[in-house]
């Protein structure tokens, strides 16, 4: 990609500079390449200005008129400053603070600020967001930024004005300037606001031009420390930026969303790859299974040549939550029970997996306790604690710092007690926003995006399998990528599981999502899932995937991939007029031109 | 304004009239896109256009307001749900009915039923994929929701006086014929809902001949009030007929126009305003005479400016006596002089009356209209099981009260039973200040509350109740409506308290209303919380337990005792 890129920035460079160039490009991967850009921007902002157009693109910078409106007045104040911003020709833009993208803030220069206050003291009901986002430890800093604000309220309310003075505190509390005096206006504001107007434009207006160009360094270029790699030895301890559930009241399931901050970290991917995370076990399973081992869990093992306390090995190395058939065969001979022993057998395997996959270690120590054991030999019957794997749920191009992920949460009782899955229950119940967790990437060459902008991409993602599909939405809204996208979703129920839903609302109405078909199962009174809703498409389906559409599928491997994989065969048979040979065929060529992908577990 | 300006009204093209009259004009008779809204599998909602049309099809797009801010953390849409309000005139039902609509709110909406202060029922949180199914389980039952909100003849009300039975029999069916006549017509509603094909629309077909396309400017409300009662609150109809009985027959009606209540804070040009009385007409005339003064306000009503668009603006901004002659010249013919009537009060009678033709009369308490089991009072299973055995009548009463009318003497007892077996208390069980008052919905439902209502009024009453037990005064009545926001649901500015909520516990105060709904009442405490509303109150109400005279009421003795200025005209509201 780095080599044909360079024709594109009809290259300055001496043919040398090129050679060099292109030869350091061509063997860096993806992650060393965008470091490297990352690198060369720190030192010529130029060049990282060329992937992020709306720098490029500055000449004197606009003026961003933020509002937040709840019955419309400081809408119409923002309507107006719009107006005679270009009366006077400034550039200028008017936005809603609910249609803002909250990222785009670190590249804004001049942001003028509208906004009544509401509730007691409350932002605006749309407003709430990025009022949180900009109070938030999210919020960029905005040092370079100018701005003002004007404050509509109500004096007879206790906290007159409040979001307004929230506001202008904040912005100068990230490093913005100010560049006029907050004014507060009472019910009768017209005149006041109007004349504030004037002055704010005016205070703007000198500034425009000044504030050409230094968007770049907004930017914030990585450091140029060497691009360090993250893996399972040493992976990146990301901070935890947000962690809330998906799931709306009334659910029987807990999704959440989480986002983790890759700030300054050099860590990078694309969307289809999958961030790698280590969990810690939950110290009250640990607790527990001590107990039932009638072990101590302060004494002391040795786990690959290091020493430490059983409790601490079992929460930090070992696997207690996933029973693997090696588990048993190694534990059953310390509990002297013929009948494990049995079950261990090679030649009872089926039963084996099914009673494992119904437990987690501590059942099967409840179910067989040992007569006496050791603890050293109790820890080397376990597995090493095995790194869990997410689907990210967001775009490098479109959030560099961050990496957001869609986490269902597995919990439930078994005949023993509350268990909760390794990382599912850590993630929703043990890490908040400010701790860290050690991750790192895993690229998944084999789920990507069509190299062609314009390719038409046809997505399968109930359930948490719709986590990649927001990021290759991000991404192609990033790259203004032309080509069509349609996405089938699947979940239990419409109000409270439609995970992401104001998403994909947004990406609807600005046609970066072309068309969605969503199947809930627990709505009606028979159950419709995704492949239902492919079978109702089959004809516009088929069509898509003759127009060269790329076909992905993301979720349950167990169900839901053969079902869906069996829909298309069916579809490309009925709607092709073709064989049931041919059809086979005809999907699996789409498999081996890779325009069939599919990431399931 | 004058009776010449007509740059605001009908005269005027589309384009100079509010963007609300073009979506009713280019609607083709209410059905916009309604359809394609319904089916649209990736929200809960309707679009935008369709959801100010749906109004007229008695349906509110709202959301649950309790969730609103956590679901959007969860990147979830508003937790959309609608409000089907059924028209009802006069508030009468029958058992079969009572059974089919519990059954609805249970299998399609919320699990309540909700008596509105215009006397009919309401369902609240229905979900968009079982509106239909509502709607259609409200047509076998016999009822629709046509035109039970939009810009358009709201529910028609009557005063519930049963035991009255000839008059009250006469003015209910009065009622039931003049929301028939005045409904919207449109086959809109029979297609949407209950499937009915298309008819091939004749392009010179007459579809709407009272409204024509763009109906009326604003909601329009039509009601029957019979003295001594003035339970609807007759002052703040669009259009009020007060009955006049010459001995126990009905000779006619006094016509009372340009009464409403909706104003909005900070809008000095807005205001409530009492109805006035304009004459009298023979009982035969009234649909005529309703439905010139409809044609009065569809022709010079404001279309501009929906702040300034009710009758009462029409009326105040261009005079009494032009509109008389309008009227008039309408009707053909001049009205009659308004005959002598007098009002008692504008509550309820509770417990057991016998009517004059033998058969009796049950009025429940109901608080704030809400029907629905709570531990320890199975109000809505109770109902339930009446309505299985009752055989006579059901009337919804302006006071978000239930009468069970028309029982027989042989059921009284059956009845009794079936009321104490199920604990439905006995009106006498709560004070006369509860009684008395009324509380509009708001939150978590109404998408305009600012503060809360229904759920709030009960625990200020208990307050005031203790005041009131304190004074020496626990068994009077004091007339306490309290309003989630200033459009005044509850008709709050004719109450002798008031309340209009402003933001969350905070309410404005209004105090002097008149008994009878004669006399508005006037604003006393801005924006404030419960503590300083008790602070004030408390004193004043002691002082009235020393100080009022023989019979005086509250309202009269706030004006006597100086605390504000009576006001019988909404243009002195604001003063
Ligand atoms: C249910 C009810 C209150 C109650 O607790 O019973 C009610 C509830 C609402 N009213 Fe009302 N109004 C109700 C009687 C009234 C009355 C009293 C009356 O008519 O006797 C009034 C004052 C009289 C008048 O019309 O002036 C009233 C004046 C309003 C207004 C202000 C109109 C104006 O001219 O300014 C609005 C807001 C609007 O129309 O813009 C409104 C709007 C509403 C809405 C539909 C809010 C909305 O527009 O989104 C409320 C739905 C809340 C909910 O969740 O159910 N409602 N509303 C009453 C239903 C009556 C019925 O069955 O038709
Ligand atoms: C490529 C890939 C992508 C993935 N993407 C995502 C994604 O985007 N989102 C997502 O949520 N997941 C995703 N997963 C799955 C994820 O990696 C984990 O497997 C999942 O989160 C469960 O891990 P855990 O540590 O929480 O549970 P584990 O500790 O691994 O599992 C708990 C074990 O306990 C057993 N058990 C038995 N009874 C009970 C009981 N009553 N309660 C609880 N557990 C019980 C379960 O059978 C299970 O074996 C992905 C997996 C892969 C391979
Ligand atoms: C329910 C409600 C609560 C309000 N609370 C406050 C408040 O706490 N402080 C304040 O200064 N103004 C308050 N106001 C007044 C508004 O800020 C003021 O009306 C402003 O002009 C509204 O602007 P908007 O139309 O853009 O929303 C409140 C208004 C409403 C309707
Ligand atoms: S008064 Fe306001 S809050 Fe109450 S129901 Fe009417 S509109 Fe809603």
């Amino acid at each position: 990609m780095q080599a044909n890129s360079l024709q594109e920035w009809n290259s300055p460079l001496t043919a040398e500079q090129t050679e060099l160039l292109e030869r350091l490009a061509a063997d860096l991967s993806p992650e060393q390449a965008r470091w490297a850009a990352g690198y060369l921007a720190g030192v010529h902002g130029a060049l990282a200005a060329s992937d992020r157009p709306q720098a490029a693109t500055a000449t004197a910078a606009p003026v961003t008129i933020l509002y937040g409106s709840e019955t419309g007045n400081a809408e119409g104040l923002a309507e107006l400053a719009c107006q005679r911003a270009e009366a006077r020709g400034l550039s200028a833009r008017v936005i809603d603070m609910a249609d803002y993208k909250p990222r785009e803030l670190r590249n804004e220069r001049l942001i003028l600020i509208i906004t009544a206050t509401h509730g007691e003291g409350d932002p605006p009901d749309p407003a709430e967001d990025f009022y949180r986002f900009v109070h938030g430890r999210k919020a960029p800093k905005l040092e370079g930024a100018k701005f003002a604000v004007l404050a509509l309220g109500d004096s007879s309310y206790e906290h007159y004005c409040q979001t307004g003075r929230d506001f202008d505190a904040r912005l100068e509390g990230l490093g913005a300037q100010r560049l006029i005096e907050r004014v507060d206006c009472d019910v009768n504001f017209e005149d006041t606001a109007g004349e504030w107007i004037d002055r704010a434009l005016d205070a703007f207006a000198e500034h425009a031009d000044a504030a050409r160009g230094d968007n770049v360094v907004a930017f914030g270029a990585p450091s140029n420390r060497p691009a360090p790699t993250y893996d399972r030895k040493n992976p990146l301890a990301a901070e935890v930026l947000d962690n809330t559930p998906l799931t709306g009241r009334g659910s029987d399931k807990e999704t959440r969303h989480i986002e983790l901050s890759i700030a300054e970290s050099g860590l990078a991917f694309e969307p289809g790859d999958v961030l790698c995370l280590i969990p810690k076990n939950r110290p009250e399973t640990v607790l527990d299974l001590t107990a039932a081992l009638g072990l101590d869990a302060s004494e002391t093992v040795v786990i690959r040549n290091r020493e430490l306390a059983l409790g601490q090995a079992l929460r930090d190395e070992c696997e207690i939550t996933l029973v693997a058939p090696p588990f048993v065969q190694a534990y059953a001979p310390l509990t002297g029970s013929g009948e494990l022993a049995a079950l261990a057998g090679e030649d009872r395997r089926k039963e084996l997996m099914a009673y494992a996959r119904s437990r987690q270690v501590l059942d099967v120590v409840l179910d067989y306790p040992p007569q006496s054991i050791d603890a050293q030999a109790f820890v080397d019957a376990l597995r090493p604690l095995q790194p869990r794997e997410y689907s990210i749920a967001s775009s490098y191009n479109a959030n560099p710092d961050e990496v957001h992920l869609t986490v269902a949460v597995v919990r439930g009782e078994t005949e023993h007690g509350y268990r909760e899955g390794a990382a599912s229950g850590f993630l929703a119940g043990r890490v908040q926003p400010g701790d860290t967790v050690p991750v790192y990437v895993r690229r998944n060459k084999n789920f990507k995006l069509p190299a062609d902008p314009d390719a038409p991409v046809i997505m399968v993602g109930p359930g948490t399998g719709v986590a990649p599909f927001r990021a290759f939405l991000e991404e192609r809204e990033e790259a203004a990528a032309g080509g069509r996208n349609w996405l089938f979703f699947g979940e239990r129920r419409f109000r409270t599981d439609f995970l992401y839903q104001i998403e994909w609302q947004r990406w609807l109405k600005d046609g970066v999502l072309t068309r969605m078909d969503v199947a809930f199962s627990r709505d009606g009174k028979h159950k419709v899932y995704v492949q239902d809703r492919m079978r109702e498409r089959s004809r516009e389906l088929y069509e898509w995937l003759e127009q060269g559409a790329y076909f992905y599928v993301c979720g349950d491997a167990e169900r839901m991939a053969p079902d869906v994989h069996q829909t298309l065969i069916d579809i490309v048979r009925e709607e092709g007029g073709h064989s049931d040979e041919q059809a086979a065929e005809y999907v699996k060529q789409l498999q081996r031109d890779k325009r069939y992908q599919r990431d399931v577990y | 304004m004058t009776d010449k300006d007509r740059s605001h009204d009908l005269s005027q093209p589309l384009e100079r009239l509010h963007p609300d009259e073009r979506l009713k004009f280019e609607s083709d008779y209410l059905r916009g896109t309604i359809v394609d809204s319904l089916a649209d599998p990736i929200t809960g909602a309707i679009s935008e256009r369709d959801n100010q049309l749906t109004k007229f099809h008695g349906i509110y797009q709202q959301d649950d307001r309790d969730l609103r801010s956590e679901r959007r953390r969860q990147k979830l849409e508003p937790a959309y749900q609608f409000m089907v309000r059924v028209r009802l005139p006069g508030g009468l039902c029958r058992p079969d009915q009572w059974l089919a609509l519990d059954r609805l709110a249970r299998d399609c909406a919320n699990g309540t039923l909700r008596i509105t202060t215009r006397q009919t029922f309401q369902f609240h949180g229905v979900l968009k994929r079982d509106l239909k199914k509502l709607m259609q389980g409200i047509s076998t039952a016999g009822l629709d929701t046509r035109a039970a909100c939009g810009d358009d003849t709201r529910g028609v009300v009557c005063t519930v006086n049963p035991w009255q039975s000839r008059i009250h029999a006469e003015v209910e069916s009065l009622a039931k014929a003049l929301s028939d006549h005045m409904a919207w017509r449109s086959p809109a509603y029979d297609e949407i809902w209950l499937d009915q094909e298309p008819g091939t629309s004749d392009e010179n077909e007459i579809v709407e001949p009272i409204y024509g396309r763009t109906y009326l400017p604003r909601k329009f409300k039509y009601g029957f009030a019979v003295p001594p009662i003035n339970d609807i609150d007759v002052y703040t109809q669009d259009v009020g007929f007060i009955a006049i009985a010459d001995g126990d027959e009905l000779a006619g009606f006094n016509v009372c126009t340009g009464g409403g209540m909706g104003r909005t804070d900070n809008e000095p040009q807005t205001y409530p305003q009492l109805g006035r009385v304009v004459g009298f007409c023979r009982t035969d005339q009234v649909i005529d005479v309703a439905e010139k003064i409809a044609t009065v306000q569809r022709d010079y009503g404001d279309r501009v400016d929906r702040k300034h668009a009710r009758m009462k603006y029409t009326i105040d901004d261009r005079g009494l006596d032009w509109f008389k002659r309008e009227l008039e010249q309408r009707l053909g013919r001049s009205l009659e002089p308004a005959r002598d009537y007098r009002f008692e009060h504008n509550g309820d009678r509770y417990g057991w009356f016998e009517g004059d033709d033998g058969n009796w009369h049950y009025t429940l308490f109901i608080e704030n209209g809400r029907i629905q089991d709570r531990d320890n009072h199975p109000l809505m299973s109770g109902l339930r099981a009446i309505a299985g055995e009752h055989e006579g009548d059901y009337l919804l009463t302006t006071n978000q009260n239930l009468t069970i009318a028309n029982v027989t003497p042989e059921m009284r007892e059956r009845i009794e039973k079936l009321l104490h077996e199920y604990a439905l208390r006995d009106p006498a069980h709560y004070s006369a200040l509860r009684r008395s008052s009324i509380a509009c919905v708001a939150f978590p439902t109404c998408g305009l509350a600012m503060a809360e209502s229904e759920r709030y009024l009960p625990d200020l009453i208990t307050k005031l109740e203790t005041v009131m037990e304190e004074a020496g005064i626990g068994d009077d009545a004091i007339i306490v409506r309290m309003s989630g926001c200033n459009n005044g649901c509850s008709r709050p500015y004719v109450a002798e308290i008031g309340f209009s909520g402003r933001g969350p516990g905070k309410y404005n105060v209004y105090l002097g209303g008149g008994y009878h709904g004669q006399r508005l009442n006037k604003l006393y405490l801005e924006n404030v919380d419960e503590a300083t509303i008790l602070e004030h109150l408390e004193p004043m109400i002691r002082r009235y337990a020393k100080e009022r005279q023989a019979g005086e009421p509250f309202g009269d003795f706030v004006i006597r005792g100086g605390y504000v200025a009576g006001v019988h005209d909404g243009r002195e509201f604001n003063d």
